[in-house]
């Protein structure tokens, strides 16, 4: 036990953050930036405030199964450390594989011990995909498969937050020809309530908000169909984009390189995927605000939504491939050509043929006769 | 010329030999508006939508904020995909309301045995296999089933491209109306769906527009200008092989071109150049 993260979940947030040195102000800021992520109007600032003040750190078990630990790096990153990545550090972390000290059946009483102590109350980040293939033994850890080990320690869980893609929807390890059965949590847990944050990595200021809204108003975020807070996934890249009035201008990037791409226009003709993706990384961006895939040159590959490796694969192209039962991959385009053509010939051959059957099997002209006949 | 429909301005009649002949009514104003507007809308909505799928027109590298190219370009389309879905609309209720040509019914022609019969002669027609296409006033079997296909492709058109619509604006009437249909089919389908459509719609308008001018000239029906003024033609002598006199069963279906031209009459009172009683 004492091998783990210092941990008192009953400390204020504040407080933990005065000791640590982050100031008055510091903390006013974050809070003003907390309601700009939430798309909340300015005047809840003070609420979100004394909520942070007052309200207890919650518990926070972290699960990683078919990952790359890509979240728990986005979550980790401090290269300078601001407000919010000391929320997240002290945040209760009471288990997290890839940070905690302790190794071994420790590691595992831990985790029991916080489901036991705040039966009800703590929350749960699942980080990676589930393997449900051959019982599951693709993802193994203390003896336990992954699926059992997330339905046990979801179940008195106050909550459970998909951090990435591959927790939520299956990601990576779930694209085709997906030899682990790899899905999403959403595709075994019920009965719990789940809160999707999917991206490649998720966005840790989203995580974040997330958390500064369970504090403040004791309860998740609204959702959208896929279960994601709709303050981080409630429009497209693609509407908030800095490069859209490029797209609007018709003004597009044809190649790495070109003048148009050196200028920053749109990268929709590069395959950008800005218009098929929910985010705020336009907005929000990424390393504190210092840039974002577009905003450095390359489209969006829409790592954020649901099937992303095999509808989204085609990280130049806008539309996925049509794979045809006689095993060639074709584009909407050339499979539309291709149905044009064929009508075209259809077309083509039925008139030579009728022109032949003119010659061969004449109609009789007798119609002619009874025009000349009419008064 | 020959093709030419000889009986201009008389009214449709049955001749001595009990056969029909003359200028029927058959294309009612709502289905010729929506068949012109739908043709515009394609047109425009093909064109505007391939722009916006392939935007092949370079932009000069002028300042951003003097052009709008690709914004016009979406505009004209989700405004002519409004105006293809008040079409839409108007021409499906009319297929309760509209005359027997104008019903739904014409676009299943497999229901009757009639039909059927009609079916399978207009495909020995294209193959060959007959000399002379079947005789019917409103769509040959054949083509209603066509027809069938293709108002399925409008409504699969229409709502996808109202779907995409709906991303831009999400919790918007559009996205409401149409969200749930992204967790059933991934959103990248949905524009592949959307993409592949325009091509089918393309090919069926080319093959439409071949054929209206092929039975034009086969049948001498005035099939064409049927679609602007209404009015269609029998002309007896062009079917001299047919047997206008096989019974007339059904009530709907478009059995047999007395029985046709007699509801047709029945149900024209209102013309005043159709034959009064
Ligand atoms: C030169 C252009 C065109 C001509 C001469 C033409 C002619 C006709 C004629 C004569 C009919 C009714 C006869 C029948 O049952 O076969 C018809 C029906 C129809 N046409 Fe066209 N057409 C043209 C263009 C188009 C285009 C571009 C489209 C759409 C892609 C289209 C879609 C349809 C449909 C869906 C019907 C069934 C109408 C209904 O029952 O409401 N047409 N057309
Ligand atoms: C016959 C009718 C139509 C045709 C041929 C057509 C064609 C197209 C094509 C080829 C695209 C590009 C797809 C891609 O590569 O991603 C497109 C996009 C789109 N269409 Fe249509 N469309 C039609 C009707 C409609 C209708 C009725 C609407 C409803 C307003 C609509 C709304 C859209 C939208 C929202 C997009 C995406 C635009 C964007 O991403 O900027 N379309 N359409
Ligand atoms: S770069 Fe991508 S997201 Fe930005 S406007 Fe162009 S297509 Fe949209």
């Amino acid at each position: 036990m004492s091998l783990t993260v210092e941990r008192n979940p009953s400390e204020s947030l504040a407080r933990a953050l005065l000791s640590q040195g982050v100031s008055r102000r510091d903390f006013m800021k974050f809070c003003t930036a907390m309601t700009a992520v939430l798309a909340l109007p300015v005047r809840y600032t003070p609420r979100i405030a004394q909520a942070l003040e007052t309200a207890v750190r919650p518990p926070v078990i972290w699960l990683n199964f078919q990952d790359c630990a890509g979240n728990s790096e986005s979550f980790l990153r401090a290269n300078h450390p601001t407000v919010s990545e000391l929320v997240l550090d002290i945040l209760s972390i009471d288990y997290q594989e890839v940070i905690m000290a302790a190794a071994g059946h420790y590691a595992e009483e831990n985790r029991l011990n916080t489901m036991r102590e705040y039966k009800g109350k703590y929350i749960v980040v699942v980080e990676g995909a589930i393997p449900l293939a051959d019982d599951g033994i693709y993802c193994v850890i203390g003896g336990h498969t992954a699926i059992d080990i997330l339905k046990e320690t979801a179940k008195d869980a106050a909550a459970v937050i998909t951090a990435g893609t591959c927790s939520a929807y299956g990601g990576i390890p779930a694209a085709a020809p997906n030899p682990t059965g790899a899905v999403g949590v959403r595709d075994v847990l019920n009965n719990v309530p789940l809160i999707n944050m999917p991206g490649c990595p998720m966005n840790v200021q989203n995580l974040t908000a997330l958390i500064v809204h369970y504090m403040t108003f004791n309860s998740l975020p609204a959702v959208d169909h896929e279960g994601r807070p709709l303050f981080a996934y409630g429009s497209r890249i693609h509407d908030d984009c800095e490069r859209r009035a490029h797209f609007d201008a018709g003004q597009f990037v044809e190649e790495w390189g070109d003048e148009a791409h050196r200028k920053g226009w749109c990268l929709y003709k590069m395959g950008c995927k800005g218009p098929q993706t929910a985010h705020n990384c336009s907005m929000v961006r990424w390393n504190d605000g210092m840039s974002w895939p577009v905003g450095a040159g390359h489209g969006c590959v829409g790592c954020s939504e649901p099937h992303f490796w095999d509808t989204m694969g085609g990280l130049y192209e806008r539309l996925p491939h049509v794979q045809l039962p006689v095993g060639a991959e074709v584009t909407a385009s050339q499979l539309g050509a291709g149905i044009v053509g064929l009508a075209a010939a259809g077309i083509a051959t039925h008139a030579v043929a009728s022109g032949i059957r003119a010659k061969l099997d004449p109609i009789d002209r007798e119609v002619t006769k009874v025009e000349e006949k009419m008064p | 010329m020959a093709t030419q429909p000889v009986l201009r301005g008389r009214s449709a009649d049955i001749t001595a030999a009990g056969v029909p002949a003359g200028r029927i009514y058959v294309w009612e104003i709502p289905v010729r508006l929506t068949h012109w507007v739908n043709a515009l809308s394609i047109v425009m909505l093909s064109f505007t939508g391939y722009y916006i799928a392939r935007p092949y027109l370079a932009i000069s590298p002028q300042e951003t904020y003097s052009h709008f190219f690709m914004g016009y370009i979406r505009f004209t389309h989700f405004l002519f995909g409004y105006i293809f879905l008040a079409s839409l609309i108007l021409r499906t209720y009319w297929a309760f309301v509209g005359n027997q040509w104008a019903s739904w019914r014409a676009l299943i022609p497999f229901v009757t045995p009639e039909g059927r019969g009609l079916f399978r002669q207009s495909v020995e027609f294209y193959f060959f296999a007959r000399r002379e296409p079947p005789v019917v006033l409103g769509h040959n079997a054949l083509a209603g089933f066509t027809y069938a296909i293709i108002v399925t492709l409008y409504f699969i058109q229409v709502f996808t491209g109202f779907a995409l619509l709906g991303l831009s604006d999400p919790g918007g009437f559009w996205h409401t109306m149409t969200g749930w249909v992204f967790s059933l089919v991934h959103m990248q389908w949905i524009r592949v769906i959307h993409h592949v459509v325009m091509w089918l719609l393309i090919a069926f308008a080319l093959q439409h527009i071949y054929v209206a001018f092929l039975i034009d000239a086969e049948e001498s029906n005035g099939l064409i200008s049927s679609i602007l003024t209404g009015y269609k033609f029998i002309v007896p002598e062009r079917h001299k092989h047919t047997d206008l006199h096989a019974p007339a069963q059904a009530e709907h279906g478009p059995d047999n071109v007395t029985a046709q031209l007699t509801t047709a009459t029945a149900t024209q009172p209102s013309d005043p150049r159709s034959p009064s009683a």
